[in-house]
């Protein structure tokens, strides 16, 4: 079973949303991270990259697979974790201990729209 | 198989040398070069004698598996008997020596090649002409979407630049329409495997540039509404892509072209007979429909009123240029040899055999492996894994005991549709007892998965080299000898 | 029914047939409806036998004229030494497929992993692919590559330099991509840098593809290509022949980002315009964009060096349309062809093709300017190939060589024509070229 972690935003693409005065620090789920398998590169954006929610901002591969992640807010990349350039194995370590990106929001409404940790953890169900 | 662990790098040493050139004492040298344009260092190539190379490459060929070795049973690749005629014509002085500038008087035989295989082509698919210059299927793919994209804009139908794709497509297909500027539009499969007729209608509008099909489908079906398809894509405005990578057991049997289609490709390393040369020289020729001819790429072939060939190097209506010449003509020499020895009397067994060969394979296997669609086959099926999945045993295991048999293994997780696909194609160039050999050793291995799947799962364990670490490969990427030292 | 190619006996069919419970190969088409099935007699020759076959190639192939090959134009006339048909025709590299199974791929994934190693080496760049279909596609997948790699670039600058079919094929891929394309002229023979500058001032180019020996046969001098495209975040596409690059400065010495072209240079013959084999390299920056396969080292459980297909998550086959390209194979058994090849000729071998190649090539040129049929036409660096003006009708010229079995003065452009020397011709040959033009059009000593 994947975990959760209480008190976060998280996206129907599987990106989790911690906050943190007006930054978001985006990640990926432990969900997301299973069903990749071992990841093998984290495709990141630039710095002062501007984002639109629901923008494609960069993707996770593993050896058979890619999937592309999408922001879960608007706003500008001030921050990308250089740490998963050479070990994309840490988000399969614990893909809550470390981020991704980190954008400065422009809207922190769009928050109202993702879901919590049990809203999440219901969809993962599902699927 | 024996493993051999050298690269030729591992072989040079300073001085030694493999090559044999004439002596040329010219007075001009290359320090007339400006410094500036000129390389100072000289290229780590290697430094080896010719019977260095030699052994070498014979050493690694034997870490190899080809059809020539054994029964290649791979879904969607077609993996017939490649003729050794095909070879001998294609290294043919008479043909290899020909600049691919020269003027056209002077090429005639290699026109007339070119220009008898397209007539061929036609005749087998039903298509009114030919283009012979994209070297590969996907790139047929890619060729065929322009001719059909040029088609709506000759008309001024600008809209049209959305495309409808199966769910079971070849994952070039969505590739190819989007390298073209097109816009996926995906349909989905019924129950049964086929396209449904109702999922396909609404997506139908005057955006639609038109529908890739393939043809048995990548689950080895005919979609027996095609037909009916055809006409609903018609009337819309659209036009029907036929992806020919399928096309063996229709040969001999039924025609694309009768079935409504305006364009199509076919792979010749599938369908006709040349090799895959571990990857390629392939080759993609495209057909078209009538009212499409003046949108295919240049260079054309045309014959003049007297009757001798000429080449047309012209933009005109087509869809433009995609190759830098007139494509793979060493493949295109193999192709036209298969078809001549083939005839009209053999052709008609191509497709018959090839499609009995796989429902021979399906009704024996099918209680020791899933089924998922229990119906009449054309090239090849899909099993969905092993009976008995309780053992843990996947369809990866399965593939890779294959190995240890013997055998290549079929393809694997691909169509996409089943979790644990398993697609296999024998072509109608093998033989019952080789058929039968196979389904005793599958039968053994499902039997094997039952007993000891420990043993299934660290499979192959005869091999030259076995399971690989890939996410290794992936991570920290060893790209050429020089990241190795 | 008996056939060479097909091993079913009548009883072998039965039996079949009964197994899967069907009367009739008929049957197997049940669900095909029957107004599609194909009924009638195709209309194509009676089978015939080898030996047949056999006349009926050399009857075709007599109706070719085998020429001295005085032409270039991205199809070179190298000599291909004896051991490589020999090599590649060894049925476990011929009869493969791609190698998906590596653990009965070691052959294929190897070649192709010295293939990688040898191209990088001469182009000076850190990563290829494991090839292309050919030069042109190769550089129309360049193009899209730049497209990629950078943001909010809409077009992309062609330099007129490259050869004919190359831009062609270029601006049919970039059309239907819905890339811009702008044409770069030349001047004096070379790419006009001043008009690379001024296009890139506007901010919005992915990449400028540029020619390393371009189509008059003028090594181009790149000085100050790269730091001008870079500074406008673009990328330097460099379009080179393999075979010179053992002698000129590499694509990475200009600080390229990118290198394409066509291997067919490295002792491919010329056979009609194919099988050759594009390649496409790059710096390590880029590897994620680079379509097509790659090879990697890795190992195997037990500890056994191993080569595998890499880096996969690029391609059609799992991005489907998101994948930069839709390529998904190689031109393998060419690579396995220039691979030898470079094997056999090693740095000194092809030192040596180039230095015969330069040679013969400059004593050409000078013996064909005292003709008075030809002039100048740029005075620039050439290595193997070069363009003179012809001071008669380019075609006559062409038609009085070709009428002596010589492929030579190609036309370029009006006026300008092509000639091309590699190490397989003579001091003999080119006296007796030169002399029967003087004696053509009456230019006697």
């Amino acid at each position: 079973m994947a975990k959760t972690v209480e008190g976060l935003y998280y996206s129907e693409s599987h990106e989790w949303v911690k906050v943190e005065g007006d930054v978001a620090v985006i990640g990926i789920t432990d969900y997301a991270q299973h069903s990749m398998g071992d990841l093998s590169y984290v495709d990141m954006p630039e710095v002062d990259d501007e984002l639109a929610a629901g923008d494609e901002f960069g993707a996770v591969e593993s050896v058979k697979a890619a999937s592309d992640l999408y922001s879960p807010v608007s706003g500008t990349v001030i921050e990308v974790n250089e740490e998963l350039e050479d070990a994309p194995e840490l988000l399969n370590e614990d893909a809550f201990a470390n981020w991704i990106i980190k954008v400065k929001m422009t809207d922190q409404s769009e928050l109202e729209g993702l879901m919590d940790a049990a809203a999440y953890e219901a969809m993962c169900a599902e699927a | 198989m024996k493993y051999y662990d050298k690269l030729i790098f591992d072989l040079s040493k300073e001085g030694r040398q493999g090559f044999s050139l004439p002596v040329r004492n010219w007075s001009a040298g290359l320090d007339e070069i400006p410094a500036v344009l000129r390389r100072e260092d000289a290229p780590a190539l290697p430094q080896v004698s010719e019977l260095d190379v030699v052994r070498h490459y014979t050493n690694l060929s034997q870490m190899n598996f080809g059809v020539d070795s054994g029964f290649y049973p791979l879904g969607s690749c077609t993996m017939k008997y490649n003729p050794k005629i095909n070879e001998e014509i294609a290294s043919h002085p008479g043909f290899a020596c020909l600049h691919p500038l020269q003027p056209a008087v002077t090429v005639q035989g290699a026109l007339k090649v070119y220009s008898e295989l397209a007539r061929s082509l036609s005749e087998i698919t039903g298509m009114a002409e030919f283009t012979l210059n994209p070297f590969a299927g996907a790139h047929g793919e890619l060729t065929g979407l322009m001719i059909i994209r040029q088609y709506h804009i000759s008309r001024g139908d600008l809209k049209r630049t959305r495309i409808i794709v199966p769910d079971s497509a070849h994952g070039t297909n969505p590739a190819s329409a989007a390298v073209c500027g097109l816009e996926i539009v995906q349909v989905k499969s019924k129950e049964n495997g086929l396209v449904d007729v109702e999922d396909l209608k609404p997506l139908l509008d005057d955006t639609i540039a038109g529908i890739m099909m393939t043809n048995p489908n990548t689950l080895g079906l005919f979609e027996k509404d095609i037909k009916e398809i055809a006409a609903l894509v018609h009337q819309c405005g659209g036009l029907l892509y036929y992806d020919g990578a399928n096309m063996n057991p229709l040969i001999g049997k039924v025609r694309p072209g009768d079935m409504g289609f305006d364009v199509l490709h076919l792979n010749l390393h599938k369908s006709f007979s040349t090799p895959h040369g571990g990857g390629g020289p392939g080759s993609g020729p495209v057909g078209v429909a009538p009212h499409l001819v003046k949108h295919l790429p240049y260079p054309r072939v045309v014959e003049l009123e007297d009757g001798t060939l000429d080449v047309v190097n012209e933009k005109g209506e087509s869809c433009g240029r995609i190759s830098g010449f007139m494509g793979n003509f060493g493949v295109i020499l193999r192709a036209y040899t298969y078809i001549l020895m083939l005839g009209k009397q053999n052709v008609r067994m191509v497709g018959p055999l090839a499609v009995l060969g796989a429902n021979y394979i399906k009704e024996s296997l099918k209680d020791c492996f899933k089924l998922p669609i229990d119906s009449v086959c054309k090239h090849e099926f899909v099993f969905d894994g092993l009976a008995d999945q309780s053992t843990g045993v996947t369809t990866l295991d399965v593939a890779k005991r294959l190995l240890d048999y013997g055998f290549h293994a079929p393809t694997i997780y691909f169509p996409l549709l089943f979790h644990q696909a398993i697609m296999i194609e024998p072509t109608e160039t093998e033989s019952k007892e080789t058929l039968d050999g196979f389904i005793e050793i599958m039968k053994h291995i499902a039997k094997e998965a039952a007993e000891d799947p420990e043993s299934m799962k660290t499979a192959p364990h005869t091999t030259p080299v076995r399971r690989l670490d890939e996410t290794t490969a992936a991570r920290q990427p060893i790209l050429k000898y020089k990241d190795i030292i | 029914m008996a056939f060479s190619y097909f091993p079913h006996t009548e009883d072998d069919v039965r039996q079949m047939l009964e197994r899967i419970g069907v009367e009739s190969l008929d049957d197997l088409y049940s669900d095909v409806p029957q107004d599609v099935i194909y009924r009638r007699e195709y209309n194509l020759p009676d089978a015939l036998s080898e030996l047949e076959v056999r006349q009926y190639f050399d009857d075709l192939a007599s109706q070719n004229h085998k020429m001295m090959c005085l032409c270039g134009l991205g199809a070179y006339d190298h000599y291909s030494p004896a051991v490589i048909p020999h090599i590649i025709s060894r049925s476990e590299f011929l009869t493969a497929y791609t190698p998906y199974q590596p653990e009965v791929s070691q052959g294929t994934l190897r070649y192709i992993f010295e293939y990688q190693s040898m191209i990088t080496e001469l182009t000076g760049m850190d990563v290829t692919n494991a090839s292309m279909y050919d030069g042109a596609t190769a550089a129309a997948e360049a193009v899209m590559m730049a497209m990629a790699s950078t943001k909010k670039k809409s077009r992309v600058l062609v330099s007129e330099g490259l050869l004919p079919q190359v831009v062609d094929v270029v601006k049919t891929y970039a059309g239907f991509n819905g890339v811009g394309v702008t044409m770069i002229p030349c001047k004096d023979g070379v790419t006009s840098f001043t008009a690379v500058q001024e296009e890139l001032a506007a901010g919005d180019v992915a990449g400028v593809i540029v020619p390393g020996i371009n189509r008059y046969g003028i090594i181009e001098d790149l000085t100050g290509y790269a730091d001008a495209v870079h500074a406008q975040k673009g990328l330097l596409i460099v379009y080179s022949d393999p075979s010179a690059l053992a002698v000129i400065r590499t694509p990475g010495q200009w600080g390229a980002d990118v290198v394409c072209g066509d291997a067919q240079s490295l002792g491919i013959p010329l056979c009609y315009g194919g099988p050759y084999i594009g390649f496409l390299a790059c710096t390590k920056d880029h590897v994620r964009k680079l379509p097509g396969r790659i090879v990697g080292a890795t190992k195997d459980v037990d500890g056994k060096c191993a080569y595998v297909l890499t880096l996969q998550a690029r391609e059609q086959h799992i991005r489907r349309e998101k994948a930069t390209s839709n390529i998904c194979s190689n031109q393998s058994l060419m690579a396995l062809y220039v691979t030898v090849y470079m094997s056999l000729m090693g740095p000194e071998g092809l030192r040596k093709v180039n230095e015969a190649s330069y040679g013969g090539a400059h004593y050409l040129h000078d013996e064909l300017l005292k003709t008075g049929l030809f002039s100048e036409a740029f005075e620039k660096p050439f290595l193997k190939e070069f363009t003179l003006r012809a001071e008669v009708p380019a075609a006559r010229i062409q038609d009085a060589l070709a009428r002596f079995g010589v492929l030579g003065a190609v036309e370029v452009e009006p006026g300008l024509v092509n000639f091309c020397v590699t190490e397989k011709i003579s001091k003999e040959d080119i006296d007796a070229v030169v002399a029967l033009l003087k004696s053509s059009f009456n230019r006697g000593e």
